[in-house]
């Protein structure tokens, strides 16, 4: 009882010591606040930050607020931003939760919005076929993709042992030049960097399509996708709350040697967390394509998978809270456009996520400041 | 060593006065406190050291003795309390204070490194040599010191061709190189063979004979017995007898005093009446996880009804025993429970076929740490109704069962919400052993099932053992305590280097005699001498 609980020493010299002690017992609300103080710390760094060169921090903020949940208008535009990221995010928290560290829901999701275009240009299906059967196909083509390309990584990590975050990482790269081949050769648009734009029947239904019968959905373009993507944060969670895979999936996150001990196939569960994490990205692809481009074309993510990575701890790896911390994630990419076009968000998502990784410690830990002894 | 005679101030009032001058004692501890979160490790403790003693700290797991020595030697500050050093008050910040002090501790767990040798090991962390590495001196030295205290080692071998009771040979000459005069030794014989204590018990003594004195930490009364001229007992924190002198007690007293109840050190048992064949063991040779050879060639048999305990010193393939049987490791030859070949088969074969396990490692293997009690529980019963709901869980069916086992496995923890990691040793134990005993195993392999619990606790796990064999479960039952596999087993195999030495009904072995075996037979050239 009384190992590990061996205070650590930060080697500061004040009058006072502060020390580390391991926690025996984590409150339920912990964490949760945590995520909040962390976000909270975070802008205020980043405040300081945009205050250092010139900034008005509190207008900023004032204004990122306004911009991204100040109207109905710009609600619909946070929600369509937030859908990739729900599904992106899905994918990173899933297989972290099994200590997966799949870095490729970028390249994942450039390959699902590839197999969905790729049905709609090759054509794979007769031209004129109707909706209700090129959306389904696009579906099964993006997730399919992006599951193929899960379970390169998944494979070579269940077979062989090779580290899943350089495989990931690098097929990212991949993903990147094999759609620029397509958009920048064979699909091009008259030499543009982009394809043809999809007939009507590929386009994925906004609230904007029902404005005749409610005129107040007149311009929300918040699309069928996020509704894949909320069902998609309904299944994922049911799958590690409530079912067998994810009982294992917990008792391999928690210690693979353990799970082995309980006879867990664990091989087989890294290779099928890959491709549904992979498609659950490739499915956010063809929603991005679908719903909102209309056609592939080059840097078609602004770094939607890697953001997920983000996304995933701040919620924790925890599928509801998922969809909570993509809409926050959506309107900051929303906003944060209008003030720059990339420094200060991506600023300030990175400073978010240093602040939750280094908040972990206090999970773990709580810290006791003492009044140093009279011996040292 | 730093700030000395600043303390002076805290003492509080001396309540005792004990016979012999202060001055006089290499070691004085008076009303040491030392708080851990949520417990009191050390309550008002006293406890003295006399020049040219063997004083033992005996006391259950968790009673404070580690950390009572952890704090006089250097590694925790106590949160009230005196320490004197040959009379004078010392406030240590750092192991290196208490070694210039003369007070040097051998832990549990060896520090050493693997890759270095003997004298490398001894000198690392001193200033000496200064630049260059001329060692032929230095293991002079060593060698020198060594044969003086009789502590046989050759100073050239590497950390890791020695045997754990050599390695712990290194770790004395370590603190004696030091020019420590107190050594405070932590369960030193947890890890040896009983020659090996038997050595190690000739260089304490050859040690007090020299003037110096050793604390002697330990749960076990008969070497505490063997050794100690004085006997400090500890409970829940408390000391229960101070400084007794080990000729005025008896083992009885001395239970009674750490446990706080009467003991049955022998448990009833009913006769032996081996039933079928369960498990066959035949020419069985494995790899351990360096690849080298681990399993030589075992063969085995364990019928229904019986305990066939495997006696041996650590690392002489108990483990690997284990883990080819139920699953984890590959192997060479054959394996078959009830008949059926299970070798080389994936660990789920061995558990639908009935064949429990509780693994040495019980935070690495035996348990997910941060899973909750419950969930640690349904570990072996998940894929089965009623926990296993087609592919779903039934959680309701997984929370009645595992309420169930923590009532009549008695796992003293707040909710079955809470973490594993949360639990003591013994809980956590009978989590494990609660768990695999109660899918009624027809086949049980247990390594160290009592390794670091405490004399309650071991009762407790003994009687499980015992009333799982009049329920007919074969048992193979690893242990590295020869008392225990011999108050347990009806028939006891010798292991040494992958091979079984010999097969004895437990009535007839002498402890002698197995002693000599696991040690690999010929007398007088223990752990084969310098590597």
């Amino acid at each position: 009882m009384n190992s590990g609980t061996a205070p650590r020493r930060i080697g500061i010299s004040l009058p006072v010591s502060v020390r580390l002690e391991q926690r025996l017992s984590v409150p339920r609300w912990l964490s949760p606040a945590l995520t909040v103080g962390s976000i909270a710390v975070a802008l205020f760094i980043s405040a300081i930050i945009l205050a250092v060169v010139g900034g008005d921090p509190v207008r900023a903020y004032l204004h990122i607020f306004e911009a991204s949940f100040g109207s109905i208008g710009v609600l619909s535009d946070t929600l369509v931003k937030a859908t990739p990221l729900i599904l992106t995010g899905l994918a990173c928290a899933l297989a972290f939760r099994m200590r997966l560290w799949n870095i490729g829901a970028e390249g994942q999701f450039l390959l699902g919005a590839w197999g969905a275009s790729a049905v709609v240009l090759f054509p794979v299906l007769p031209a004129g076929s109707p909706a209700i059967v090129v959306i389904p196909a696009m579906m099964l083509a993006g997730f399919l993709c992006g599951a193929l390309w899960g379970l390169v990584p998944g494979v070579l990590r269940a077979r062989f042992g090779v580290n899943e975050i350089i495989t990931t990482l690098m097929l990212n790269y991949i993903a990147l030049f094999w759609n620029q081949y397509w958009v920048f050769g064979p699909w091009s648009e008259r030499g543009f960097q982009l394809t043809a734009q999809f007939p009507k029947e590929a386009w994925l239904p906004r609230l904007t399509d029902l404005a005749e019968a409610v005129p107040l959905f007149s311009g929300l373009t918040v699309h069928l996708g996020l509704v894949f993507g909320l069902v998609a944060a309904a299944v994922v969670w049911f799958i590690l709350a409530r079912s067998r895979w994810g009982y294992e999936i917990r008792l391999i996150g928690d210690s693979p040697r353990a799970a082995r001990y309980a006879g867990v196939d664990i091989g087989r569960s890294i290779i099928l967390i890959f491709f549904i994490s992979g498609g659950l990205a490739g499915l956010a692809g063809m929603s991005e394509v679908s719903g909102v481009v209309h056609r592939l074309q080059d840097r078609i993510s602004p770094g939607y998978g890697f953001t997920a990575i983000i996304i995933a701890y701040l919620a924790n790896f925890d599928p509801l809270r998922v969809v909570i911390a993509a809409v926050l994630f959506g309107a900051l990419i929303l906003a944060g456009r209008e003030i720059q076009p990339s420094g200060v968000p991506a600023m300030i998502q990175g400073t978010i996520l240093f602040g939750l990784i280094a908040s972990e410690v206090l999970l773990r830990y709580r810290v006791r400041v003492e009044r140093r002894g009279p011996a040292r | 060593m730093t700030a000395a005679g600043q303390t002076g101030a805290q003492t509080g009032a001396q309540t005792t006065t004990p016979a012999d001058p202060p001055a006089d004692r290499a070691v004085d501890l008076r009303g040491i406190v030392k708080r851990f979160p949520g417990i009191v490790a050390n309550d008002r403790v006293d406890f003295d050291l006399r020049p040219g003693e063997v004083h033992a700290l005996l006391g259950e797991n968790g009673a404070g003795k580690s950390t009572l020595m952890n704090i006089l030697a250097g590694l925790y500050r106590p949160d009230e309390g005196e320490l004197r050093v040959h009379g004078r008050p010392v406030a240590f910040g750092s192991p290196r204070d208490a070694i210039a002090a003369g007070l040097g501790m051998v832990h549990q767990h060896f520090t050493l490194v693997p890759s270095q040798t003997v004298t490398e090991n001894i000198l690392l962390g001193l200033n000496r040599p200064r630049f260059r590495l001329r060692l032929g001196q230095f293991e002079a030295e060593i060698a020198e010191l060594a044969t003086r205290f009789g502590l046989r080692v050759d100073p050239q071998a590497k950390i890791w061709q020695l045997s754990v009771g050599e390695q712990q040979r290194v770790e004395i000459l370590k603190m004696l190189y030091r020019g420590v005069d107190v050594l405070i030794m932590d369960e030193p014989t947890a890890v040896l063979a009983p020659q090996e204590v038997e050595e190690l018990f000739r260089t304490l003594r050859a040690m007090t004979a020299a003037g110096r004195s050793v604390v002697f930490i330990s749960h076990k009364l008969t070497e505490v017995l063997a050794i100690a001229d004085r006997i400090t007992v500890m409970r829940r924190g408390r000391v229960t007898a101070g400084g007794v002198r080990a000729a005025d007690t008896n083992r009885t007293d001395l239970a009674r005093l750490m446990v706080g109840r009467e003991v049955l050190e022998t448990l009833e048992r009913t006769p032996y009446r081996p039933g079928a064949l369960v498990l066959a063991v035949r020419d069985v040779e494995a790899d351990n996880d360096k690849g080298r050879p681990a399993l030589r060639g075992v063969s085995l048999d364990v019928h229904a009804g019986e305990i066939l305990g495997i006696a041996g010193v650590a690392g002489n393939g108990q483990s690997e025993l284990a883990q080819v049987i139920t699953g984890l490791r590959a192997c060479r030859g054959s394996v078959r429970v009830n008949g059926e070949e299970i070798a080389n088969c994936p660990p789920g074969t061995a558990i639908s076929r009935g064949v429990a396990h509780v693994p040495e490692d019980r935070t690495g293997v035996g348990s997910a740490p941060n899973l909750s009690i419950a969930d640690n529980l349904i570990m072996k019963r998940y894929r089965r109704s009623p926990v296993a709901h087609g592919w779903t869980i039934d959680r309701k069916a997984g929370r009645r069962i595992a309420n169930a086992l923590r009532d009549e496995y008695r796992i003293d923890a707040p909710s079955i919400d809470t973490r594993a990691r949360l639990l003591s040793g013994g809980n956590l134990q009978r989590l494990i052993l609660a768990r695999e005993i109660d899918t009624e195993p027809r086949l049980m392999i247990a390594v160290q099932p009592t390794r670091g619990l405490d004399v309650g606790a071991i009762e407790a796990v003994h009687r499980i053992f015992l009333d799982r064999r009049g329920a007919g479960t074969a048992t193979l039952l690893i242990s590295e305590d020869l008392d225990e596999i011999l108050a347990l087993a009806d028939r006891v195999a010798v292991i040494y280097e992958g091979q079984i030495q010999g097969v004895f009904d437990v009535a007839a072995a002498s402890v002698h005699e197995l002693g000599l075996l696991m040690t690999g037979g010929a007398t007088g050239t223990l752990a084969g001498g310098a590597a």
